[in-house]
């Protein structure tokens, strides 16, 4: 069955998720919205069944161009617990090795009939190029240094489920942003909750102007960790650094790790967390990812149930036909 | 209404009050409050949302109101479901669905506030507050301080 018209839920017209700015001009609402659905969901997943009936004959397609597994996974995972239909296309195996383009894998895909297509692609805005191409839902799973908008709803959750409200708290994104679609992603969904974030970088790996960023930048790390509420850790993206940035990864951790010594500096109450997968030893010190705080496994948790509060509202949640009045 | 309850399973060993969302869980919590009144038994009382097990779910906006909280192991229990209006049934067909996902009852019993007929499926309330004769493109509102009947707005 494919979908016909566009998805309108309370908030506006949703049809795709290819950032955060898709969900709608008042993005803090948006967000709100997948929160909300979102605590529904993560009832269903403590459930000894774990699944709903909700998207039962949809499919949902995963396009992945890139390695992944805690994406893909998290995905595949979201779709079958609404007990939508999974198909998996990984390009090592496809005929995209045969030298088919994009347009055309896309068309073939939807010829099939599919409602729904994750899309994880290297380049920056395939996933808004291929939303032009196709009539089902495009979920962008992360395009290039560009977005990836369910990592931050997922991170969003996170934070509110351990400290309540975003508004007022402090975060610091720290390490490789220049190459980063997460700490993108999350400094739009942050700020648009009205929280504020600094960026704790070496100037190699800051993009070339933050111009127009809502963001503070800072190069000490140890000056700023005291008066944050969440240290958000960003991996040594290694396969995206064609050139030498940092003089070694030696050298980062000693001043951009996230070391033992360097976690007591933190408050009580702050937050650790590490969208994955963690360079133990790099970013982030072995006994400091296991640490209270630590809430990485919460974050990989929580990421099934936000990715199906994504799938339902743009599957499940109505059409532009409005139906009638059915108390 | 709390009597018939108690009179039809003999006392309210295993009952539990389920209590549907949204206009469903202020009449569970005062059925509870009856029942706990007339037998001085506190009665298990949660609440189900069926937005994930709708039949129309891609027809027209589903989301849903609340979450679901099932008080503990359902095997083995007497379930009341309760409601403010039936109307088609199509609601207690997705909450059907819903409890089984929670384990399967020993029974299932269906208390409305009003019946106000049109039932588009094979269901019936064994408990009932009001019989109210409606026509089809009338809207019915239960609220604390009785049963409004209004035109639908188009």
């Amino acid at each position: 069955m494919s979908r016909t018209g566009s998805v309108s839920s309370r908030h506006g017209d949703l049809r795709n998720l290819l950032s955060i700015a898709d969900l709608g001009p008042d993005v803090a609402t948006g967000i709100g919205e997948v929160m909300t659905l979102t605590d529904s969901f993560v009832e269903v997943s403590e459930r000894a069944n774990p699944k709903v009936p909700a998207l039962r004959g949809r499919t949902v397609v995963s396009l992945f161009f890139e390695d992944s597994t805690r994406t893909r996974l998290s995905f595949e995972t979201a779709a079958k617990r609404l007990s939508a239909d999974v198909m998996n296309f990984s390009v090592n195996t496809s005929s995209v090795k045969k030298g088919e383009s994009l347009r055309d894998t896309i068309e073939t895909i939807e010829a099939m009939g599919v409602d729904a297509i994750v899309v994880r692609h290297a380049s920056a805005g395939a996933p808004r190029q291929i939303a032009q191409w196709a009539t089902s839902a495009v979920i962008n799973a992360g395009d290039g240094w560009h977005e990836h908008p369910t990592q931050a709803l997922l991170d969003c959750y996170t934070i509110r489920q351990r400290l309540g409200d975003l508004a007022g708290r402090h975060i610091a994104i720290v390490g490789d942003i220049k190459h980063s679609r997460v700490a993108r992603s999350n400094i739009a969904a942050f700020t648009a909750l009205g929280a504020e974030v600094t960026v704790v970088a070496p100037p190699t790996l800051l993009p070339p102007s933050l111009e127009g960023w809502p963001v503070k930048v800072s190069h000490d790390l140890d000056a700023v960790l005291p008066t944050v509420d969440v240290c958000y850790l960003l991996r040594m993206q290694r396969e995206r650094m064609s050139e030498a940035l940092i003089p070694s990864l030696r050298e980062y951790t000693s001043l951009f790790g996230l070391t033992e010594s360097r976690a007591e500096k933190l408050a009580q109450h702050a937050l650790i967390m590490h969208p994955g997968p963690m360079n133990r030893g790099v970013e982030i010190a072995a006994q400091v990812a296991d640490h209270p705080n630590a809430v990485i496994i919460d974050q990989v948790r929580n990421g099934v149930a936000v990715r199906m509060a994504v799938l339902f509202l743009l599957l499940g949640s109505g059409t532009e036909w409005g139906g009638e009045l059915d108390v | 209404m709390a009597h018939e309850i108690i009179e039809r399973n003999h006392g309210l060993d295993d009952v539990v009050l389920i209590g549907l969302q949204t206009g469903g869980i202020p009449l569970a919590a005062r059925l509870a409050e009856a029942l706990a009144q007339i037998e001085g038994v506190e009665v298990p009382t949660g609440c189900v949302d069926v937005a994930f097990y709708r039949d129309d779910i891609g027809l027209r906006p589903v989301l849903p109101e609340a979450v679901t909280d099932i008080p503990g192991d359902l095997n083995g229990r007497t379930v009341v479901l309760v409601d403010d209006v039936l109307f088609t049934g199509r609601t207690i067909r997705a909450a059907l669905d819903a409890l089984i996902d929670h384990g399967r009852a020993r029974q299932v019993q269906l208390a409305v506030m009003i019946d106000r007929g049109h039932r588009e499926l094979p269901i019936r309330p064994d408990f009932v507050g009001k019989n109210l004769p409606t026509r089809r493109d009338e809207a019915v509102d239960v609220n604390d301080e009785g049963v409004d009947l209004g035109e639908m707005v188009k």
